[in-house]
């Protein structure tokens, strides 16, 4: 059923396959997380800010990634700018949310009891508030990354690289060649797990107090 | 590729490829690709929930195994579903099947993980008081577990839905019909000058992005509809994190 002479003989195509998938993973999460937590800041600040910034995000998330991907054409073609831009709106609507969720899960005693103790908000909100905001967020993150992961593979449709080029180039449009079809599931599945783990990991360091409970 | 900012003539030609009376008849018009949409969409969400809302309360109700069923379907959610439409294509060609398999897999997860949650989350001391009463089994899960856990029930199978909706375009990819067809044709004529693919498949997104919105507004009222009355008032989660994506 595999055909590992096969793999042997494309590991530079699967390799770089593997490459693309990560970048066009990380780009997006990245992009998202610059700009979400700041308007997720506003959005706190300025509650009126809050509702008209969730419902836009709500009916931003309704949009299939099919239709998604092709909206940007007009703009920017048949690009990786285009995957990127697309798949930024995604994880920016997850990441606005739980940086919403993430400030206000802070208990309000701790935020009164920093200001008590002389905090300027905005040395509250970097050393109190958002180091709080940590789990929450985090767990945003997880989910933006693990569904990008996914969408990436949609990029297909407009050529860009990736685990899913591996899947419908090299298998599927090739009579239904197997061997790239199961390792291209079988990396997007690692990728997911993998990645999954290492942001649990990095909320275990950057909440230490959180540790032993 | 529409050279510079979008321009006027691009609206026109919008305007003129929709309002082509060709495009509204025929195996390859709209109304036939809206009806293949529904019919996948409606099919999955229907199979979907004949086998998660029953697993979903029967694990809520019995407070056994849930944990398990819930991480084995979180690990099935890291499988995009074009990756498995293609798989399963590839395993079983020409084969409708293949679709509606990849759908009922996509829509699993949040109804079985809503329904069991809902049930766990019914207040411990409004199912001492049924039990107090005498209510006993099924009685319970059909008179109060079932009705207090309706809104998260029905917010799992409404974001299922919406997800199948949004999701049901990838049939086109291997040759179902179905509103994603318009994109994929249009992609595949190209995008010079903007009397190409470009209309077709900015109307196949818009057309596909309207269903799922439809959908969401729908059975957002539906849940309202079934939710008791005595429930109703209660302010539903204000910010939920959708909790997977529309692959």
């Amino acid at each position: 059923m595999i055909d590992w002479a096969w793999i042997g003989r494309h590991t530079d195509d699967i390799w770089s396959a593997t490459r693309e998938h990560l970048v066009l993973t990380a780009l997006p999460v990245l992009l998202g997380l610059i700009l979400a937590v700041p308007l997720g800041i506003l959005a706190t600040r300025t509650p009126r800010l809050a509702t008209p910034v969730l419902a836009v995000s709500g009916v931003l998330y309704t949009i299939p990634a099919l239709a998604m991907f092709v909206f940007m054409i007009p703009f920017t073609g048949l690009t990786v700018t285009s995957a990127v831009i697309a798949l930024t709106i995604y994880t920016l609507i997850v990441l606005v949310r739980a940086t919403i969720d993430g400030l206000a899960s802070v208990p309000r005693d701790v935020r009164e009891a920093a200001e008590a103790m002389g905090y300027r908000p905005a040395a509250r909100l970097l050393r109190v508030e958002l180091p709080l905001a940590l789990p929450v967020l985090i767990a945003g993150i997880r989910i933006a990354t693990v569904s990008t992961i996914g969408l990436v593979a949609i990029g297909v449709i407009i050529n860009v690289g990736g685990l899913g080029r591996l899947v419908y180039s090299l298998g599927f449009q090739r009579n239904f060649f197997m061997t790239p079809i199961w390792t291209g599931l079988a990396l997007i599945v690692a990728l997911s797990v993998v990645a999954d783990l290492a942001l649990i990991a990095v909320e275990r360091r950057l909440t230490p107090w959180s540790r032993g409970r | 590729m529409v050279q510079g900012p979008l321009r006027v003539d691009f609206l026109t030609v919008l305007a003129d490829w929709i309002s082509d009376p060709a495009r509204w008849t025929g195996a390859t018009g709209i109304p036939n690709r809206l009806l293949q949409h529904l019919g996948y969409s409606v099919g999955a969400t229907l199979i979907a929930a004949a086998i998660a809302l029953p697993l979903g309360i029967w694990l809520g109700h019995t407070g056994r195994y849930g944990n398990l069923a819930i991480q084995i379907t979180n690990v099935g959610r890291a499988v995009p579903t074009l990756v498995l439409i293609l798989l399963l294509f590839a395993l079983w060609p020409f084969n409708v099947a293949v679709i509606f398999a990849a759908l009922v897999a996509l829509a699993v997860p949040p109804i079985l993980a809503n329904a069991y949650v809902g049930i766990r989350q019914v207040d411990p001391e409004v199912r001492d008081a049924a039990l107090g009463m005498g209510m006993r089994g099924t009685q319970l899960l059909r008179e109060i577990e079932i009705p207090v856990a309706i809104p998260l029930i029905m917010s799992g199978v409404r974001t299922s839905a919406v997800q199948i909706v949004a999701t049901a375009g990838l049939a086109a990819f291997v040759g179902f019909g179905g509103l994603g067809r318009l994109v994929i044709d249009g992609v595949a004529k190209g995008f010079r000058g903007t009397a190409r693919g470009l209309p077709e498949v900015v109307w196949g997104a818009v057309l596909i992005a309207a269903l799922a919105v439809l959908t969401e507004l729908l059975l957002a009222r539906v849940q309202r509809a079934v939710t008791p009355r005595g429930l109703r008032r209660q302010a539903t989660p204000a910010s939920e994190i959708p909790s997977a994506s529309t692959t």
